[in-house]
């Protein structure tokens, strides 16, 4: 890979990039990037993880955005999940929700299941396919010192936005939350409804 | 988006639209769609309706996860597809039966009553046995006469009862397609 090696550590990330996380709607997929979004929120109802359907994330966030269009949306997602879904870019970009951010997550490994490497820990590169996609802004960063450009990013460059961080392998925040869908279905409903 | 050529424009012969009228009727906004025969005269009013907004899906499991999304803020959206997308959809179906989420699917059938094309019948002899297997109640479309009570009870179903449902628009309904 020609792109520099990253110099992230996935568990700053979040926090930077969302200093005031309780102003969105979040929608985070399985594994890492889920136990991150937790630890963001403090498992907040505004907050809707998974542990399994890898691939559902930005298509959940997506259907967030076009019914809930005054919210701001953003999906914590990962580049494994992200892999086994990439159409949904396409879907977004035909879409061009202008609430919806997407945060890819990529640690060119296959965290949860022992660091098996993964696709763009070879070849590819996320962020140009978000561009192909058409997403109506992509970027890329990688270290501690593009992580003010990747927050104003999110506030500033038109949506919907797709901002790949490529962190280091390592572990993802130490926040156990709360894992039944059910309830999680509830808990966001009722907050996200009696809000409006 | 006006039609090239002209449609059934006899509501009483046009199911599709007796069909989009029932949605509309029942809250439905958002309709994502994987392209079929049987749908394209939905998603055409789809089109052309202020209240209704039609999303173009390259899988049909993306449409499961977005109708997911459209009911964690309390709006209405249902999935469209030909049989053999059904088969793209059962890990995503894991938020009928794990998260209680109302999803509700509109299949037109191949693979089913008539069918010419063996590519389709391996699939659509699938459709509800993979369904059933993931939580999904379903609700069989054999006859004009059947799509008004069908529809409703797969309204009932879902966005009354919390239950995945598919209306399933068989091949003796919609026609066998020739090769």
């Amino acid at each position: 890979m020609d792109m520099a090696e990253p110099a992230l550590d996935r568990r700053d990330v979040l926090s930077r990039l969302f200093p005031a996380p309780e102003d969105y709607l979040l929608v985070s997929g399985l594994a890492g990037s889920a136990r991150d979004a937790a630890a963001l929120t403090g498992d907040g109802d505004n907050l809707f993880t998974m542990a399994g359907t890898m691939g559902a994330a930005v298509s959940m966030g997506l259907g967030v955005a076009l019914a809930a269009p005054e919210a701001k949306v953003a999906v914590i997602t990962g580049d494994g999940e992200l892999l086994m879904n990439l159409g949904a870019l396409a879907t977004v970009a035909s879409m061009a929700p202008d609430n919806l951010t997407i945060v890819c997550i990529d640690n060119g490994c296959h965290g949860e299941t022992g660091g098996q490497p993964g696709h763009t820990a070879r070849r590819t590169d996320l962020g140009v396919m978000a561009e192909g996609a058409g997403l109506a802004s992509t970027m890329t960063i990688a270290g501690p010192d593009e992580l003010g450009a990747g927050a104003t990013f999110l506030i500033e460059a038109p949506a919907p936005r797709f901002l790949l961080v490529r962190v280091i392998k390592g572990p993802p925040a130490d926040y156990k939350r709360d894992m039944d869908p059910a309830a999680c279905r509830l808990r966001f409903r009722n907050a996200y409804l009696g809000s409006v | 988006m006006a039609p090239d050529k002209p449609m059934a424009l006899d509501k009483k012969d046009d199911w599709s639209a007796r069909l989009f009228d029932q949605l509309v009727e029942a809250g439905v906004t958002l309709m994502c769609y994987v392209p079929d025969s049987g749908n394209a005269r939905l998603l055409e009013l789809a089109e052309t309706h202020n209240e209704m907004r039609p999303i173009l899906l390259t899988s049909e499991e993306e449409g499961v996860a977005i109708c997911a999304g459209a009911d964690l803020v309390g709006k209405r959206a249902v999935l469209c597809m030909q049989s053999s997308g059904v088969g793209n959809c059962p890990n995503f179906l894991s938020l009928v039966k794990g998260g209680r989420f109302p999803i509700l699917m509109i299949v037109s059938m191949r693979g089913d009553y008539g069918e010419q094309n063996p590519w389709q019948y391996p699939m659509g002899q699938a459709v509800e046995p993979v369904l059933r297997a993931m939580g999904v109640l379903t609700f069989r479309v054999e006859t004009t006469d059947d799509l008004g009570a069908a529809t409703t009870a797969a309204l009932a179903a879902s966005f009354k009862s919390g239950q995945g449902a598919a209306l399933i628009l068989s091949q003796r309904f919609l026609g066998a397609k020739a090769f």
